[in-house]
């Protein structure tokens, strides 16, 4: 039980009177990479939001890391600063400069020593290649250089768990490349990782499983090579001639 | 030499064109300097129509001449591309330089050449021009209203103590650089108060509260020298104790009432007035306006109904009174519902009611840049884990309020315009001195005067808000 590390049973959410997720029931295993893809509007992007409860579920529970996510938001907090998100508009605050993005929830958040929060920025800033870029402001960097800030951005907070939504969607093809090299680096240091994207060539590269979702319901999650070789529904036939 | 073509000078006769359109440009606005200045018409000999609009026509033609693209000369180049971009921007141009040698003369005359600054009565004050005496003569009232002549040095001592200390900060050194917001945020509001409140009021009470500051800056001096272990505690125990040794064991007052030391005269906010109360006024209303419409704005962004509609009703109540009757209220209505022994000053009052109203504007202000700012930033700070009150602070707020400078400034500026309603209440501040000196007997039919006087002030003071306003901007331009 103890390496589950997000369990999902029977969650279902509406905005207003359109039900995006239909009675979605999702296990993580600790360490385990997972790809999330399908259509858009089918739901993904609200799951992981669900996931740190940056969109709240009306129905079935959701347990990350031995919390359940409720009302209760001194606990929220907590869960939120185990799980990092990397979005895909970046996000990055453009009034503070790369280092200061890093160091801020750290300093803030987690109370820790600015040394050793510039420090620990600087570490991770380092292992996405943009350590000489720390002292420019989000403004003056290319998107993939914002989008691989934001990634340590997140890795700052030491999370058990990265959520990426969408992370190379709003890139140029160039800069694709680089974050998604960053990824895989994080990915074979052993994070525990849910990525929603339609880069199919990374799903393959470092996904343990695929799941495939349509109209707000996982249709198939099956294991990564499987998930490719012979998937099961129609949908995901479809899918899959149209995107590979 | 190549073909003169009038209708389209080329850079082929450069110094042909040019010194043909120098000259005629010169020559056009010669002609309208004589007239205006000298009263002499040199075209005179011409038919009237003609004579009226021939410098606009020399004029024009003049630079249509010197409007060569690409000449080469720096100087011709910036000419023709600011004012002389095509006939219509150089008929514009034209007809501003006119305006301006034209009613030069008059102005000057009035504001210098015929006007009286000597002596010191009305009988002075012959010529057509303006009475600056006028001015002269009241300048003391102007500035500090009935406050007593002997005791303005305390008025002028608070100020320039005021501005000293409030520039202290932009020389602070990088080591004092993280105490800066707690300087102005607490204790320069503090300072401030206790140099208006109790040391321009003076009477018993600055004494009392003297009391408070003596201690407070004795035990920070030695507080230097005390281990950080006990500072929590020093910082608390220390004052008080030596706040009610000053009070009770050294007897001041004792001293003062033998007449050993001599006490401040009390004077009473009503006699206090002139541009020291616009000061007064404007600058405690923007201190305090700006915290309550933040929180306001905040308000009436938050989940919880009641602090929600709570933030509204103020906004929309204090927005949708008119402020002249917002200040009368404060000063009729208000001390009804206080209880019989209860008296709050009227200074006061005027500033708790200016205060709420304006906050009302800062607060929709405040609101727009909230509103601006992209959903994003929200999200990427809950996902770190910051709470409300951290998120607002070290991610929303910054970046709202670096957008919403131009419009808090353009509030301020209103704000500091507005003061002059205060004589609705009896108070009189510059404006209000103005309206007073214009109907004293002596001193009738200057009102003009006047109102130039306070006009050029105001201007100054907003302008030089307008300015700061401005760098702050600047300086806090990071690329998006």
């Amino acid at each position: 039980m103890s390496d589950k590390i997000i369990q999902i049973t029977e969650m279902n959410k509406w905005f207003g009177d359109f039900q995006v997720l239909k009675n979605i029931n999702l296990e993580v295993e600790k360490n385990k990479k997972i790809v999330v893809c399908g259509p858009s509007g089918s739901g993904k992007s609200t799951l992981i939001r669900c996931i740190n409860r940056l969109e709240e579920h009306q129905q079935g529970s959701i347990i990350v890391d031995g919390n359940e996510l409720t009302e209760d938001t001194k606990d929220i907090e907590k869960i939120r600063a185990e799980v990092g998100m990397v979005f895909q508009q970046f996000n990055l605050f453009p009034h503070l400069s790369i280092l200061d993005n890093c160091t801020l929830a750290p300093i803030w958040v987690k109370k820790m020593p600015k040394k050793d929060a510039e420090d620990l920025a600087l570490q991770h800033l380092e292992k996405v290649q943009i350590a000489d870029q720390a002292n420019k402001y989000p403004g003056q960097l290319s998107g993939g250089q914002q989008q691989r800030c934001a990634i340590a951005r997140a890795l700052c907070m030491e999370p058990k768990i990265m959520l990426f939504d969408e992370p190379t969607s709003a890139l140029d093809p160039e800069m694709i490349k680089e974050v998604l090299d960053a990824m895989v680096n994080l990915a074979k240091a052993g994070m525990t990782m849910i990525v929603v994207t339609h880069e199919m060539g990374f799903a393959k590269e470092v996904a343990d499983e695929v799941i495939f979702m349509d109209e707000g319901m996982i249709v198939e999650r099956a294991e990564t090579k499987e998930f490719f070789a012979n998937p099961k529904s129609d949908r995901t036939k479809l899918f899959l001639s149209q995107i590979l | 030499m190549n073909k003169l073509n009038f209708l389209q000078p080329d850079k082929n006769n450069l110094n042909t064109y040019l010194y043909t359109g120098v000259i005629l440009v010169a020559f056009s606005i010669f002609i309208v300097f004589l007239n205006s200045f000298f009263n002499k018409d040199i075209v005179s000999f011409l038919p009237g129509p003609i004579s009226f609009f021939l410098p606009l026509i020399l004029g024009f033609i003049g630079l249509h001449l010197i409007r060569i693209d690409y000449s080469g000369l720096r100087f011709l180049d910036s000419i023709n591309k600011n004012i002389n971009t095509n006939n219509f921007n150089a008929f514009l141009s034209l007809i501003i330089v006119f305006v301006v040698i034209k009613s030069l003369p008059p102005l000057l005359s009035w504001f210098i050449i015929d006007a009286n600054i000597a002596g010191d009565s009305k009988d002075v004050c012959t010529g057509s021009g303006a009475c600056w005496t006028y001015i002269k003569i009241w300048f003391n009232r102007f500035m500090y209203g009935m406050y007593p002549n002997p005791e303005q040095w305390r008025i002028n001592l608070s100020f320039i103590a005021l501005a000293f200390l409030g520039t202290i900060g932009f020389f602070a050194t990088e080591k004092f650089k993280k105490y800066l917001t707690l300087y102005y945020v607490v204790v320069y509001p503090l300072i401030a108060f206790f140099f208006i409140f109790f040391f321009i009021s003076g009477g018993p009470i600055f004494f009392d509260f003297s009391y408070g500051i003596i201690a407070a800056v004795i035990s920070i001096i030695i507080g230097f020298f005390i281990p950080s272990k006990f500072k929590m505690y020093y910082f608390i125990i220390v004052p008080i104790t030596l706040y009610i040794l000053l009070k009770y064991v050294f007897f001041y007052e004792e001293l003062i009432e033998l007449g050993k030391l001599e006490a401040l005269e009390w004077v009473e906010t009503g006699a206090w007035g002139g541009l020291s109360l616009t000061f007064i006024v404007s600058f405690f209303c923007l201190i305090f306006c700006f915290p309550i419409g933040l929180f306001l704005s905040l308000g009436r962004r938050s989940d919880f109904p009641i602090i929600k509609y709570i933030s509204i009703g103020m906004i929309e109540f204090w927005r949708g009174v008119p402020l002249i009757t917002v200040l009368f209220m404060s000063s009729v209505m208000f001390p009804m519902f206080l209880p019989e022994d209860m008296f709050i000053d009227k200074l006061v009052r005027v500033i708790i009611a200016i205060s709420l109203f304006e906050a009302a504007y800062v607060a929709e202000v405040i609101r727009g840049g909230l509103q601006a700012l992209p959903r994003g930033q929200y999200d990427a700070a809950k996902s770190l884990g910051m709470g409300y009150w951290k998120m607002h602070i070290l991610v929303i707020l910054p970046q709202a309020l670096k957008l919403v400078i131009p419009g808090i400034a353009n509030t301020f500026l209103a704000l500091v315009k507005d003061t002059p309603l205060i004589f609705v209440v009896g108070l009189l501040e510059i404006v209000g001195m103005l309206n007073l000196a214009k109907t004293n007997p002596e001193w009738l039919g200057f009102a003009m005067e006047g109102y130039v006087f306070a006009s050029v002030l105001f201007f100054i003071i907003c302008y030089a808000m307008s300015k700061y306003s401005y760098n702050l901007e600047q300086k806090y331009k990071t690329e998006r």
